[in-house]
């Protein structure tokens, strides 16, 4: 049975398990609810079984009398106590797993290395990733399309490139209305509200990329209804080696750059009011 | 008047008749508009609430076939928006909950001994606003409907990115059926309160008529949330306030608050009356005492109380605090208590009894079977990790289906079959009832246990299309299959429920053997329900009066009435 079991986690991810396998907090919640999932099982096969086998048993036919029975104290205790107790369990299991699902780890050898720069959260007083070495992005919703701030203050929509074995923080925020932050291989889901910061964080192993290729994609889509285009407010987190990732993020910042100069030029010949 | 006579022949001993009232003759819609009457007004309710439930039913089936196929272009977005929009509102707002006044309108009277509701005229009034409410937001449909789901939250419902009157219409319509639900519910507190038949105190009061205690009491707490929060984006819109407008110091997660003290308690408001109604349905049909009775009354106060301090688990996503965060999951996860208490009392009513098969009694345990589904499911939402992960996709859609389809659905279809030969006073087809169970059993299941898989493969709800991508495609092609399966099953109970009107065998007063004093009466019920009220001395009185009846101690009463005991129909 447990290996059965085990056996549909891994083949089913996604089916009837979490999907996870691109950060640390993402394996966590699918353990947490495989637990979860196991008790549920039980519960429900026992409900059933016994809702069964009792409309199957004691339907009515001749010479039987229905039993004039209106209650049994004891039992009634037994099965408050014990629907209790697995609520019990349930709180221990979770709170046992929260902190690797709520706390971001430090970042590994592998990953960028970059100085602290202040508290992340996945609730709002999750503490710093120990030595607080994390990439800290800001990620901003808005009417349909995602748009992520790196630290150089390069940006990207859609796509958010990160290097792997790198814990990232994430600011999350909106400019319009409400959108929602998930890709579901790399975790929880937060809100993005106007007017709120909301945080969250992952970090994506290097045993992600495929062997042979240069990164390894993941998918998601904004999960808050935004309006007419919500279904098409997808985005994707491409994780790369460090040295892709540095190279990425410094012509991202340069040809922003580039563009911007070039406007300002542009701007300045259209201009009809000659600059003093 | 034919029913007289017919129950001067038919009815059990010892039967006291209603004398017809003289008045003059009215033409038969006005009889109907003008009326004040709480069988005439839980009719209105139940008819027109099943109409928004063809409604509703509908608007899903167009969305199912949108969704058949991976960037189907059947529907627009915003045509799909509207979609979700009217469907949510109308089920829960136009549906669900009227249903639930409909059956406590017309039986909640009957079942405590009293003639009428405590107030009638505001009864009708109730009913009323609850109509208007319906046609106000209908009306949308020939201008633009709201199209920001059924939860409207701003900024998306804001002036700014929804100028257009749909918001409007929807707001008008939490305000009317609101301003109706409560009065209804200040009502049904009133008459349980205080027009109990003599010798019902708290421990004889049917379980039914507990679970409509608590709807009332729910909604006379819950409602003034939401009225003000639609009242406060209401002026947003159109009077320049700023309650829900982040950029002038406004907090648009102060409407998720608002709301969601509100929306939950409203799930078991919309909840409760079924579980009440299963717990009528289950003893008759298992002719066994409900196991219990005062655990399940209790579970009931219980739920309704725990109901009040869960609302923030529909925002785990938002920005909130660890402490938040637990306080909500924990308050969340012990309401399965007291529900799970309600499901193993249930099911030890069925446990050594003689049950009769009959449709409400497959209705009733097709609730059981998966309401219990969806209760499990929402323990693993309560799971705030988890919910981080589940939350907004289709599993909940499909969490919150088994509660609402599997639940309150499977509840009222009960209810309806239980209690339609006591409306109308024939009964419904037995085997059409059971080809209804049957499809609706199949196409739910097909419909909605897929969706948690849909959702866990990371799929969002109120999405109109989808990409071909993991399993996608082929699980939402089942879905929709099932919800026409689904659609089919309900259609063969709307039509059995048309048909046994002419075609139903005469049920007599009381077919299925009843507990409570609804049964005691005439089918269909003379208009002041009884002559004298009789005295209740348990929880079950039928039983007792039929017991007094078969010793004879009214014998002289029973030869004076003439003609034998009508055979129940088992």
């Amino acid at each position: 049975m447990a290996a059965l079991l085990a056996f549909a986690g891994s083949a089913f991810a996604g089916l009837i398990t979490p999907e996870h396998g691109g950060s640390r907090n993402a394996d966590e919640i699918n353990d947490l609810y495989k637990v979860v999932l196991y008790v549920a099982i039980v519960v429900f096969v026992g409900v059933e079984g016994t809702l069964l086998y009792s409309v199957i048993r004691f339907r009515a036919r001749k010479g039987r009398v229905a039993a004039q029975i209106r209650g049994n104290t004891g039992l009634e205790l037994g099965w408050t106590i014990g629907a209790a107790l697995i609520i019990v369990v349930l709180t221990a299991v979770t709170f046992a797993l929260l902190p690797t699902i709520k706390n971001p780890p430090r970042s590994g050898p592998a990953g960028l290395q970059v100085s602290a720069d202040g508290v992340r959260y996945a609730a709002l007083d999750q503490p710093a990733p120990p030595g607080g070495k994390s990439l800290k992005i800001k990620i901003n919703g808005q009417q349909f399309v995602w748009r992520f701030v790196y630290p150089n203050k390069a940006f990207a929509y859609q796509t958010m490139v990160v290097p792997v074995d790198t814990t990232v923080t994430l600011d999350i925020a909106s400019q319009d209305v409400d959108h929602s932050w998930w890709i579901p291989k790399l975790g929880p889901k937060f809100d993005a509200i106007p007017g709120y910061t909301n945080h969250s964080w992952f970090k994506i192993p290097a045993s992600a990329i495929p062997k042979g290729k240069t990164g390894v994609t993941f998918r998601g889509q904004c999960t808050e209804l935004c309006g007419y285009g919500h279904a098409n407010m997808v985005a994707f987190v491409r994780a790369v080696p460090v040295d892709r990732y540095e190279q990425w993020v410094a012509r991202q910042k340069r040809e922003i750059d580039q563009g911007n100069t070039d406007a300002v030029k542009q701007r300045s010949q259209f201009n009809p009011i000659p600059s003093q | 008047m034919a029913t007289t006579e017919y129950a001067v022949r038919e009815l059990p001993r010892p039967q006291v008749l209603a004398r017809d009232v003289d008045r003059p003759a009215r033409a038969r819609w006005l009889s109907w508009v003008a009326t004040t009457d709480h069988k005439k007004i839980g009719i209105l309710y139940m008819v027109t609430a099943f109409v928004f439930f063809m409604v509703g039913g509908t608007e899903a089936l167009l969305m199912r076939i949108q969704l058949g196929a991976p960037d189907n272009t059947f529907l627009t977005p915003t045509a799909y928006n509207q979609l979700f929009t009217l469907h949510g509102t109308t089920m829960v707002f136009l549906f669900v909950v009227p249903m639930m006044a409909g059956f406590a309108n017309y039986f909640v009277p009957l079942q405590i001994g009293a003639r009428d509701m405590a107030f009638p005229r505001l009864n009708a009034l109730s009913f009323w606003l609850f109509v208007f409410g319906g046609v106000v937001f209908y009306a949308s449909l020939f201008w633009s409907p709201p199209q920001a789901g059924w939860t409207s939250y701003p900024p998306l419902s804001s002036s700014a990115y929804l100028p257009d009157g749909g918001i409007d219409a929807w707001i008008y319509l939490i305000h009317l059926t609101g301003l109706s639900s409560i009065l209804g519910a200040i009502n049904l507190y009133v008459t349980i309160l205080n027009m109990r038949a003599p010798g019902m105190g708290w421990s004889r009061l049917p379980l039914f008529c507990w679970s409509i205690l608590t709807f009332a009491i729910l909604l006379i707490l819950a409602l003034p949330s939401v009225a003000a929060g639609v009242t406060l984006l209401l002026t947003d819109r159109h009077f320049g306030t700023h309650f829900f407008d982040p950029t002038q110091g406004g907090s648009a997660l102060l409407w998720q608050h608002l709301f969601w003290f509100f929306g939950h308690p409203e799930v078991y408001i919309m909840i409760l009356p079924g579980f009440g109604i299963i717990s009528e349905v289950l003893p008759v049909f298992a002719r066994k005492p409900i196991f219990g009775y005062r655990a399940i009354a209790a579970a009931t106060i219980g739920i309704a109380f725990l109901s009040l301090l869960v609302w923030a688990h529909h925002m785990f996503a938002t920005p909130l605090s660890s402490v938040v965060l637990a306080f909500f999951m924990l308050s969340s996860m012990i309401i399965a208590i007291p529900t799970g208490v309600k499901v193993f009392n249930w099911i030890a009513t069925l446990w050594r009894g003689t049950i009769i098969m009959k449709t409400p009694l497959y209705f009733a345990v097709g609730f059981l079977a998966f309401f219990t589904l969806g209760g499990i499911s929402g323990v693993m939402l309560a799971i705030f990790p988890i919910d981080w992960y589940v939350t907004d996709t289709y599993f909940v859609v499909a969490h919150f289906h088994y509660v609402l389809v599997a639940g309150a659905v499977n509840a009222i279809f009960a209810g309806l079959y239980y209690w339609y030969p006591k409306v109308t006073g024939r009964m419904m087809s037995d085997s059409l009832g059971k080809v209804s169970f049957w499809l609706t059993f199949v196409g739910f299941n097909a419909t909605f246990l897929v969706q948690h898989s849909i959702g866990l493969e990371g799929m969002p709800r109120r999405v109109y299309e989808y990409p071909d991508i993991a399993d996608l495609h082929v699980l939402n092609l089942i879905s929709t299959i099932g919800s026409f399966i689904l659609a089919l099953g309900v259609v063969v109970t709307a039509y059995n429920l048309v048909r046994s009107l002419k075609t139903g065998v005469p049920a007599g007063p009381d077919p299925w053997k009843g507990n409570t004093l609804e049964w005691f009466v005439t089918s269909p019920p003379p208009e002041n329900n009884f002559d004298a009220i009789p005295r209740v001395r348990s929880v079950e009185p039928m039983k007792d009066i039929r017991r007094q009846v078969e010793r004879g101690a009214d014998a002289t009463a029973a030869r004076r009435v003439g003609g034998p005991t009508p055979k129940v129909r088992a």
